[in-house]
């Protein structure tokens, strides 16, 4: 026992202390951090402000365009567009918008210039400020009240509600937890699989396996390094979690305000929706979803590691027999990613409730499904034999594997397939 | 009563067996050879001694007990054929470890590896990366981390591939140190002229099988085929050397190398010279290498096959 620890700890520090584990620790929480503040700096940078000259021939839309989202309208009324439309860049402005003595049913020739391509978020502005002033004055003429037409307008959301307890409930949260936290799984079993075959490889490749196997059995060594690299994982995890929160507090209060502002200014619409998203966010069973995450995550990454470990006890010298040994291990693991993006959709189809429960797939299918409420989509039943099975799983790839590393670390100079490996097993 | 006794120890692979029905015993203190053709199994003779592989059939004892892997291990120095270090591990972290691994605590280790380290007089890479260290220095600390633990049995698999000739004999000057402290030496190879150099005690095995054991003079001595070396002050004729008391095998710059005539003796190769006045300058015993025994063994087994 005092051994393995040994091994898991030397496994551990020696990961923990490499350059490229502060890197990656860094970088990724910085990455989500850009992913958040960067969309706001763009959406409120001062530089992005379009000030558009209007002549307008047809008198209709004096005044009646409104300057907001950094797009601002200045009406000239003493211009002509055909001296203008080649000199308006030296007045300032970004593009002239140009509007003929229409006919009000059959409004045409209205035109933009403009230097570059207008973008089009502008050109979706333009179109629906014009149209609704078209349709405004449409309505004038018909001598339509404008007021009464907007009081019948509708914005309708269905309340949604599952599970017993008739809890608010919401897809598309669902959706958006189920499919990163199945994605987030998908990434974890590779990229820490493949750490555990590395280190394997490493091993075997130069010649540690002997000299260690002397002093401990080749299973304490395999599972030393597994466990270790686990702790790794569970280590960086929780290092993001804090610097993702405490980032969150050190995004500059001007940036957060401006984006809160920016969303809650256009209509009190939106301040509803987002009090209804807290609500939502709040109907979700985080405590059930980051259990089960944990549980699946380990459960999962001890299931893959094992056979990942198996695989670098088989590889040689020659690297490139890693590709043709991994992909047996890895094929199951990109059904899995398949199966969980179709379940993420329709969280209780007989592919989305198989692929939950065979251990293959079940880390990361179950996660899509979870988060659309259990006992609502996933019964108990199905949870628990997933769960039972998922143990059940890793401890026989955990056996098996030993049966394949204890040989396979020891044997040098020669190409070893699939084959081969299946009957040290017995 | 020896350290370590292995009675009639088999293991079997799918296509052979590696070790077939071998037994020896090896007295405390000794240096003894294990030697054989490469895929002779050596190598998987050794790693059911350290506990690597279980045996198929036949025991193993270690200071008169059943050898327990799990216990015993603490009292073996192993460093197999096929070795290495962590190459992104610090020197002297890394015999730590493997030190730790062998039930040394850390206080402990750290005063063997200082004393070590001192000794080889390789304090300066205590913080380098292994993969810093040349191919011979590597080896040092190899060497180290194998005895670090003073085992009382000491396992060395082909020590000397890949040392140049001054650390060869660091390495040799220090097995025969350990051996005189008590510490007995199992050293394999296939290079037989070390053995007669190191061993005190040797075995033969080919093909998983044992052919003879036994001390290295005894063996010489066992094996040798009457030939004597004889130098002689001037050159006879053919009529001079007509004898039946010896054969010439071979003729020489100054003398020859005869064949002593069974039923003859030593002295009537002498008497026979000195009757002819021809005036004898040396005359030597000429016994056969351990190489030479194996060759003739492992023939002398093919033979019937072929």
């Amino acid at each position: 026992m005092n051994k393995i620890w040994l091994i898991i700890k030397r496994e551990f520090t020696f990961r923990v202390r490499k350059r490229s584990f502060l890197v990656v620790t860094l970088l990724v929480p910085l990455f989500f951090a850009a992913m958040i503040v960067v969309p706001v700096l763009i959406a409120t940078s001062a530089s992005d402000e379009q000030r558009i000259a209007v002549i307008d021939d047809s008198h209709l839309f004096l005044n009646k365009l409104p300057d907001e989202k950094g797009i601002y309208f200045k009406f000239l009324t003493e211009t002509a567009i055909d001296t203008f439309s080649k000199h308006y860049e030296q007045y300032g402005y970004s593009g002239v918008l140009y509007i003929p003595a229409i006919n009000i049913d059959r409004p045409l020739g209205i035109t933009y210039y403009s230097s570059g391509q207008p973008g089009l978020g502008l050109e979706s502005h333009l179109n629906r400020y014009l149209n609704n002033r078209i349709e405004e004055v449409r309505m004038e003429q018909a001598h339509i009240d404008i007021e009464q037409i907007k009081g019948f307008k509708s914005n309708l959301s269905i309340d949604f509600r599952s599970g017993k307890e008739e809890k608010k409930g919401s897809s598309v949260i669902a959706y958006a937890v189920g499919y990163s936290s199945g994605f987030i799984i998908y990434i974890i079993l590779m990229f820490f699989g493949m750490s555990v075959m590395r280190g394997v490889m490493e091993e075997k490749v130069n010649r540690i396996a002997e000299v260690m196997v002397s002093s401990v059995k080749p299973f304490q060594l395999m599972m030393g390094k597994i466990v270790g690299i686990a702790g790794v994982g569970l280590l960086q995890f929780s290092i993001w979690v804090v610097l993702i929160s405490m980032l969150r507090l050190l995004i500059p209060a001007d940036i957060m305000n401006s984006a809160a502002q920016s969303n809650a200014n256009n209509n009190a619409a939106m301040l509803e929706a987002a009090s209804q998203l807290r609500y939502v966010m709040d109907s979700i069973n985080w405590g059930l979803i980051i259990t089960c995450f944990i549980f699946y995550f380990l459960g999962g990454y001890l299931f893959y590691a094992a056979l990942f470990a198996a695989v670098g006890s088989l590889v040689n010298e020659d690297p490139t027999d890693v590709q043709g040994l991994t992909f047996p291990i890895t094929l199951p693991i990109i059904i899995g990613i398949m199966v969980m993006i179709a379940a993420v959709q329709h969280p209780g189809s007989p592919l989305a409730v198989w692929g939950s429960i065979i251990p293959f797939t079940s880390p990361m299918v179950m996660m899509a499904r979870i988060p659309y409420g259990v006992p609502g989509t996933v019964p108990y039943w199905q949870l628990g034999l997933s769960m039972a099975l998922l143990i059940a799983g890793f401890l026989a790839t955990t056996w098996i594997a030993g049966k394949i590393y204890r040989t396979g670390i020891l044997m040098y100079g020669k190409k070893i397939t699939w084959k081969e490996a299946i009957k040290w097993i017995r | 009563m020896g350290l370590l006794e292995v009675r009639n120890l088999r293991k079997d692979y799918a296509s052979h067996t590696a070790v077939d029905d071998i037994s020896f015993v090896i007295p405390e203190g000794s240096i003894f050879g294990l030697l054989g053709p490469n895929g002779a199994g050596k190598t998987t003779l050794l790693r059911m001694i350290t506990g690597i592989f279980y045996p198929d059939q036949g025991e193993i004892l270690f200071k008169g007990k059943t050898f327990h892997p799990e216990n015993d291990v603490h009292a073996i120095g192993y460093m197999p054929e096929e070795r290495g270090l962590y190459k992104k591990m610090k020197v002297g972290e890394q015999a730590l470890y493997l030190a730790q691994l062998k039930g040394m605590t850390e206080k402990e280790a750290k005063e063997k590896i200082k004393y070590w380290f001192d000794k080889f007089d390789i304090n300066a890479w205590y913080n380098k990366k292994v993969e810093e260290l040349s191919k011979g220095m590597q080896q040092k600390v190899q060497f180290i981390s194998t005895i670090i633990h003073e085992p009382s049995l000491l396992i060395l698999d082909e020590p000397f591939s890949g040392l140049d000739p001054i650390n060869s004999n660091l390495i040799k000057q220090e097995i025969f140190d350990l051996a005189l402290n008590g510490t007995t030496i199992i050293f394999s190879t296939h290079r037989m002229e070390q053995v007669e150099e190191i061993c005190d005690r040797i075995m033969l095995v080919n093909k998983g099988k044992k052919i003879l054991d036994g001390e290295v003079k005894q063996i010489r001595h066992d094996f040798k085929q009457d030939l004597f070396r004889i130098g002689l002050g001037r050159v006879p004729n053919f009529a001079e050397v007509m004898t039946y008391h010896f054969t010439i095998v071979s003729q020489e710059e100054n003398g020859y190398v005869v064949k002593l005539t069974e039923g003859s003796t030593t002295n009537d190769i002498l008497a026979h010279f000195i009757r002819q006045e021809i005036p004898i300058t040396s005359f030597q015993e000429i016994l056969p290498s351990i190489n030479e025994v194996f060759i003739q063994q492992v023939q002398q087994i093919e033979e019937p096959i072929n």
